[in-house]
């Protein structure tokens, strides 16, 4: 089955740009980034536009798609009427480079800053011991497949620009959440969560596990977790005179 | 050129991918200034799509297991034209390299001890597949890529590398520009490691990405390095089939690793009809013994299901074309009726997932509609086993870019492996090299950068000629349907006229636009290495005249002792290929006594 799709992209670069319709051929399964992909063999060669796998795994191909973060490639033409307007916009949070690819430095700045994993030794046969039901809350957060949609969508950058100097965004707040929750690893991050990664600005509205492709909860499973464990670490009346004599407690 | 932006690096690594990153962090630890180049963001490459696992002898699950089994199960299933010694050193050091992955924060599924876990996979003897459900690719370069931030290697992100640059003594660097904004970018080094993965966007049905264009291979060969038994190509028999934009997205082998079987449309488990001769002695015969393997391997043989992939493959191939095919054109994949349901949610998140948003099949309620897709190519740069380098001073070469390891058939699970093997041995011999040749002795030729930059922006020259995409398309229908699962002779000749044909197009073509972030423009470029490799293919599988792994002749069925015992070798010379039949490497005495039976 082929129809007419129409379609409206942002077409542009940083200095500015403008929505444009295009109608596209349409076939029976297809995802939107087909469309964008016919679209640019046959009527837009240098429409700008990133993508690897098309197979939702590698978190590449992430815009807007009338108005919500999403894959292009999980996307089904069919979620849509035949004749709707389709509207592929860029991520918003982001600087625009050209069309629907912007720049996602930010996301490798903020990665670059989280303190490394650092493990415990091997045991004496030179293998590392987990148990399975330890190694699945991490494994959780490690589906991440970074498209960087929740980046997009969390409130706390998406209209502050001034707020991603002091936070990391759901993402790497993740990530904290991960290392924490490592079996293997010795690293206190709790207090740069804090003051450097500003997991104490999240206000736990949810958007980010909403958009996740992956469905992982950033919020329940990674953010809250985490927020508890700083709120433990600097509320705790015993750490906190451990803290003032000098000696630091054993978490 | 006023407007190049100029680097000096001891070694520049081609691709972070797996063997990139591998190759990287090795150069690092070895002293070297490492530069990372990588047409994508980090950490999209196209290990990410890898699904099942890292084979690994690391005996966790079989205390059985030990390397001369991985490597004998590695060398049956390449049909004995591995290189020995690559195959030999991949089984001994596989175990150490995934044991390093969890000292850098991977976080693999366990035993109950608490060891990792290892599963089935066709073509290994034992449950060996290190894994993290069905997405240990992710795993694997979120790894790599989170100890290459950590150790501060500089990464040169959506920047594509167009040529290498050579001089009297061998590399002296390389030449590229960057994606973003068009601009040239030069890298003076002593070493350059090709990690740039393989060829299948050449074909139509591919679970490969846009990546997969044949850079590395072509790079060398222009060089003057050599390839290896290009001809060799992995049709993966399970890819998806429908809808038709996601044909050819690969259905991991974990599938049937975990239970899941093949049946025709007269609903038969029809690879018991299609088991060799070669690997009869290690296959069960009868549905009964093939279910009672998965719990008791020891008393049992391994299903058909689970024979290498080029069998399984040619035996879906031969289904549908009997007209016992899908309404699709694939076989099904069944694993709902014989697995639970939260068996597979646990075992196949992935797979689960990636059949409910793409084609609307529930996979633990229903069967899946599966054929071959083009997978992985075998052949590959020519290089020194222990050291990964190539034929020219300089060069080296690790993961799918490299020839040699997997004969004629890779086995799963061995891709990973293979990764971190020769891109930790990749990254240290190139660090070892740059320090003898140090990086002043490397003079980048102002000419040949000059030349690089002019051909790189030929395409907007032209006006009026034709779009790189519908030549893109022309190439993969030719190589789909002219130099596929099944060759003949005619069919390839005419592949052959095709693609000259094609490169006279490209000569002609021209892009729109600009030079930001130019996608047609970046096809353009693409295109010549496409082009390349495939006519490295075409012409060395015209030289084959037997069927052997990734490689069958509809006119030359089955394997003969003679080129059993060569290798097609592949160069360039005033940009036309060339042929070369070498001998296969001598395995020694202590090695060969692992097979009990000679190969065909």
């Amino acid at each position: 089955m082929t129809y007419d799709a129409k379609l409206r992209v942002w077409r542009g670069d940083a200095d500015g740009g403008e929505l444009r319709d295009f109608t596209v051929e349409a076939n029976d399964g297809e995802v939107v980034l087909d469309v964008i992909h016919r679209l640019q063999a046959t009527q837009a060669g240098d429409l700008a536009v990133r993508w690897n796998c098309k197979a939702g795994k590698c978190g590449s191909c992430s815009a807007e798609i009338n108005g919500r973060p999403r894959l292009m490639c999980l996307t089904r033409m069919s979620t849509f009427a035949e004749d709707d307007v389709i509207t592929v916009t860029p991520m918003r949070t982001f600087p625009v480079i050209r069309d629907l690819v912007t720049d996602v430095s930010y996301n490798y700045e903020k990665a670059a800053q989280i303190p490394a994993f650092t493990p415990q030794p091997r045991d004496a046969d030179g293998n590392h011991r987990m148990q399975q039901v330890d190694v699945e809350r991490p494994q959780e957060f490690r589906k991440c497949i970074e498209c960087f949609l929740c980046q997009d969508v969390c409130h706390v950058v998406r209209d502050h620009e001034d707020n991603k100097k002091v936070f990391a965004g759901p993402r790497f707040l993740m990530r904290l959440a991960e290392l924490d929750m490592h079996p293997l690893d010795n690293l206190d991050r709790r207090k740069v969560s804090q003051e450097n990664f500003g997991v104490g600005m999240c206000n736990i509205t949810k958007c980010c596990s909403e958009v996740c492709p992956e469905g992982i909860h950033i919020t329940d499973n990674a953010i809250i977790p985490l927020k508890e464990r700083v709120v433990d670490r600097k509320y705790d009346p015993i750490t906190w005179l451990g803290a003032k004599i000098g000696r630091r407690p054993h978490s | 050129m006023a407007e190049l932006e100029r680097h000096h690096y001891d070694v520049v690594v081609i691709g972070a991918g797996g063997a990139g990153l591998r190759a990287a962090i090795e150069a690092q630890a070895s002293g070297a200034r490492v530069a990372v180049v990588c047409k994508s963001l980090l950490g999209k490459a196209h290990t990410v799509m890898a699904e099942g696992g890292i084979a690994a002898a690391m005996a966790n699950v079989y205390p059985e297991d030990n390397w001369q089994v991985h490597f004998r199960d590695t060398m049956r299933g390449g049909k004995m034209l591995n290189h020995w010694r690559m195959a030999q050193l991949h089984a001994q050091e596989a175990p150490d390299r995934v044991r390093e992955l969890e000292d850098w924060g991977a976080l693999f599924d366990r035993t109950p001890a608490g060891l990792i876990s290892q599963r089935d996979f066709g073509g290994h003897r034992y449950a060996r597949l290190a894994h993290v459900g069905d997405r240990t690719g992710l795993e694997l370069i979120r790894t790599l890529q989170q100890r290459v931030v950590a150790l501060g290697i500089d990464v040169f992100m959506e920047c594509t590398v167009t040529r290498l640059m050579t001089g009297p003594d061998g590399i002296t660097g390389a030449f590229g520009y960057w994606r973003e904004s068009g601009r040239f970018i030069s890298w003076q080094a002593p070493s350059v490691v090709l990690a740039t993965g393989g060829i299948g966007k050449s074909y139509k049905v591919t679970s490969n990405s846009w990546e997969y264009t044949g850079d590395g291979h072509s790079l060398a060969l222009q060089a003057g390095a050599t390839l290896v038994n290009m001809e060799f190509v992995q049709f993966h028999p399970t890819g998806m089939v429908w809808p038709p934009s996601v044909r050819g997205i690969l259905v991991t082998e974990s599938v049937r690793g975990d239970g899941g079987v093949l049946k025709n449309s007269e609903g038969t488990r029809f690879m018991f009809d299609y088991i060799p001769e070669y690997f009869r002695k290690e296959t069960a015969d009868t549905i009964e013994e093939a279910d009672r393997w998965y719990d008791d391997k020891r008393n049992n043989r391994r299903p058909p299901e689970l024979l290498p992939r080029d069998e399984v493959a040619r035996a879906i191939n031969s289904e549908v074309k009997a007209g016992r095919g899908t309404e699709h054109g694939g076989v099904y994949l069944d694993i709902a009726s014989r697995r639970s349901k939260e068996y597979i949610l646990k075992r196949l998140p992935s797979m689960y997932h990636q059949f409910m948003e793409l084609a609307e099949v529930d996979i633990t309620a229903e069967p899946m509609e599966v054929g071959p897709t083009c997978h992985y190519v075998m052949g590959g740069v020519e290089v020194d086993p222990d050291t990964a380098a190539a034929k020219i001073p300089g060069l080296y070469a690790a993961g799918e870019v490299a020839g040699g390891m997997h004969g004629s058939n890779r086995l799963g699970g061995n891709s990973l492996s293979d990764l971190l093997v020769f891109g930790r041995r990749a990254g240290a011999s190139a660090a070892a090299y740059a320090q003898a040749h140090p990086v002043t002795a490397a003079q980048l030729d102002d000419d040949a950068v000059a030349e690089a930059g002019k051909a790189a922006l030929a395409p907007f020259e032209r006006e009026g000629g034709e779009n790189p995409y519908t030549i893109q398309h022309d190439l993969q229908q030719t190589m789909n349907d002219l130099v596929g699962i099944i060759r003949t002779e005619p069919e390839m000749r005419e592949a052959l006229d095709r693609i000259e044909e094609l490169k006279k197009r490209v000569a002609n073509l021209s892009v729109e636009g600009h030079r930001q972030y130019n996608p047609g423009w970046h096809l353009a470029l693409d295109l010549p290495h496409m082009l390349k490799v495939s006519e490295c293919i075409a012409k060395a599988a015209l030289e084959r005249q037997e069927s052997r792994g990734g490689h069958t002749r509809d006119d030359f069925p089955g394997p003969t002792p003679e080129w059993g015992a060569l290798n097609v070798i592949c160069s360039e010379h005033d940009g036309s290929i060339s042929l070369l039949r070498q001998p296969l490497p001598q395995m020694p005495e202590d090695l060969a006594t692992l097979f009990e039976e000679t190969p065909a």
